[in-house]
């Protein structure tokens, strides 16, 4: 469902060209680890998924559209089909974990009885109903990420791209996290997630997608964490 | 729709609580530029008014000889009040004329004496001419010195414009009153620039605060109305809380100085502001809401791009 065509991104200032020449393609509900060294390359493609950043050269499809040919007034539609979570977790510090994930819905333009009843049902999913009133900065970052996650699951994505989510995290939460991430990927939802963890790779024995320099180096089916 | 609507209006009362702090420095900073508006309008109009006074006492008078017809006299008054630049005409009789000597040398006894040796009145009637604008006399004299000219020399009716006695400070005057306007007008414009400087460049800070969450909402693919809606209402509450603070700081302040400008330029400021609230009010709190939705709009729309 998502297709790199040659993509390539280049800086102005003439450093090293963040991706080159980059192709492959993402299935639904598949469950896709991009593994590299920090500069490789991974975020500048998960921007690239979520219209942030512009290839320089190629295209980037999600399903037949061309994502950098969205006008700006669709932009905000299309990126209701993809969730995000990221490393820093990007809560609103002033809102609890119920208006958190609820903000997401009500950005969609969701009725308040579909909030009302969705939301409870993403931190179930998260196991974080006990939490719910909780602000951020009461929470562990572990539960944080959990709050995030079920944000970004709340509006029924049909991609979840999550940017090193366990990069902050302790060993027992990252496992939390993972194992919520790939419960999502079992409903049905498709997961592009970016990880330095190499404990995390060996456990979900999915594809993984090894970059460097801004190259794929390696793709493998069901693959190891090999650097 | 109906539900963004509230929503939007919910997340602007919520955000300017919740950044109270944010929200009551921008207030202060355009409670400071609207009153910085509003005193350079008031001085205008204190300007306005103590020029118009200044040029009501200019005019020019046309002393007629004391054995002029007063049919000849009527008819140049006429003439005169006809003409396209003459706000009014005053005509002193003959009489009137005298009473005014006297009243004038009272007490100056030789002059009064000298005044009673006459048999008869030795002043002519005499009629003294406004112009709506300064610049105006030197039309209305041109043509007074036509009719003049146009005179037999035998029967003069004419005795004496005083226009070309008082022409050098009348010239002078209109000089200064001209330059005042437009000293003034490029004062106002100038302290209007800055008021509207600073205002978005608080605004905008206290939207760069904000910009994690713009962010944020741009990824839960919140549209551009949403994430802009609350900071625009915003906006309009500080303009138009600043629009208040303004008025009511002027308040005190012009009962305070209203008898003051009273005695100096002949109009209080302070009556001046209460006859006119109605307008002031609008302007003043209409420019602080146009100037915080403004601002806000265009702080925002830094956040929105790609």
């Amino acid at each position: 469902m998502i297709y790199f065509d040659n993509v390539s991104k280049l800086y102005s200032d003439g450093r090293a060209a963040a991706l080159q020449e980059v192709t492959f393609q993402v299935a639904p509900k598949e469950f896709v680890s991009i593994v590299g060294h920090s500069g490789a390359g991974k975020t500048t493609l998960l921007k690239m998924i979520i219209a942030e950043d512009q290839p320089s050269h190629g295209k980037v499809f999600y399903e037949s559209l061309d994502i950098h040919k969205i006008s700006r007034s669709r932009l905000p539609q299309y990126r209701r089909k993809i969730g995000t979570v990221f490393q820093d977790f990007k809560l609103l510090p002033h809102k609890t974990a119920f208006e958190n994930v609820a903000f997401a819905m009500e950005a969609n333009g969701r009725s308040d009885e579909e909030i009302a009843e969705n939301v409870p049902q993403a931190l179930a999913l998260v196991d974080l109903d006990d939490k719910a009133w909780n602000f951020p900065h009461e929470l562990s970052g572990g539960e944080k990420q959990r709050v995030a996650i079920a944000r970004a699951i709340v509006n029924q994505p049909d991609i979840i791209i999550a940017d090193e989510p366990t990069g902050n995290l302790d060993p027992i939460a990252t496992y939390e996290v993972v194992q919520i991430l790939r419960k999502i990927n079992d409903l049905g939802t498709t997961v592009i997630m970016t990880t330095h963890n190499k404990g995390v790779i060996d456990e979900i024995e999915r594809r993984v997608i090894t970059m460097d320099d801004g190259r794929i180096v390696r793709d493998d089916a069901t693959g190891k964490y090999v650097l | 729709m109906m539900t963004g609507f509230r929503r939007v209006v919910k997340a602007g009362f919520v955000g300017f609580w919740r950044n109270a702090y944010v929200s009551l420095a921008s207030i202060f900073v355009l409670t400071v530029a609207l009153f910085v508006i509003g005193s350079t309008m008031l001085l205008d109009q204190l300007l306005t008014t103590s020029l118009n006074t200044l040029q009501s006492k200019v005019d020019i008078n046309v002393y007629f000889v004391p054995d002029a017809p007063e049919e000849e006299i009527e008819a140049i008054r006429t003439a005169v009040a006809a003409l396209p630049d003459v706000s009014s005409v005053t005509y002193t009789s003959r009489e009137d004329a005298l009473e005014q000597y006297r009243e004038r040398r009272q007490g100056d006894e030789i002059s009064l004496q000298a005044l009673a040796e006459l048999d008869e009145n030795p002043l002519g009637a005499n009629i003294a001419i406004q112009a709506q604008e300064t610049s105006q006399y030197e039309n209305i004299a041109r043509f007074l010195d036509e009719q003049q000219a146009q005179e037999e020399p035998q029967v003069q009716v004419i005795d004496v414009i005083n226009y070309a006695q008082n022409k050098d400070s009348i010239d002078t005057l209109t000089g200064i009153i001209l330059a005042t306007e437009q000293a003034s007008l490029i004062v106002m414009g100038i302290l209007l620039l800055a008021a509207v400087l600073i205002t978005f460049n608080t605004i905008r800070l206290a939207i760069y605060t904000s910009r994690e969450e713009i962010a944020i909402m741009r990824l839960v693919g919140a549209s551009n109305m949403f994430i802009r809606g609350p900071f625009m209402l915003q906006g309009i509450m500080y303009g138009f809380i600043a629009g208040l603070l303004a008025l009511l700081i002027f308040y005190p302040l012009l009962i305070w100085i209203g008898p003051g400008t009273e005695t100096f330029f002949e109009i209080n400021l302070f009556d001046y502001y209460v006859q006119n609230f109605g307008d002031i009010f609008g302007i003043i709190v209409g420019i602080g809401v146009v100037l915080g939705l403004v601002s806000s709009t265009l702080a925002v729309a830094r956040y929105l791009r790609t």
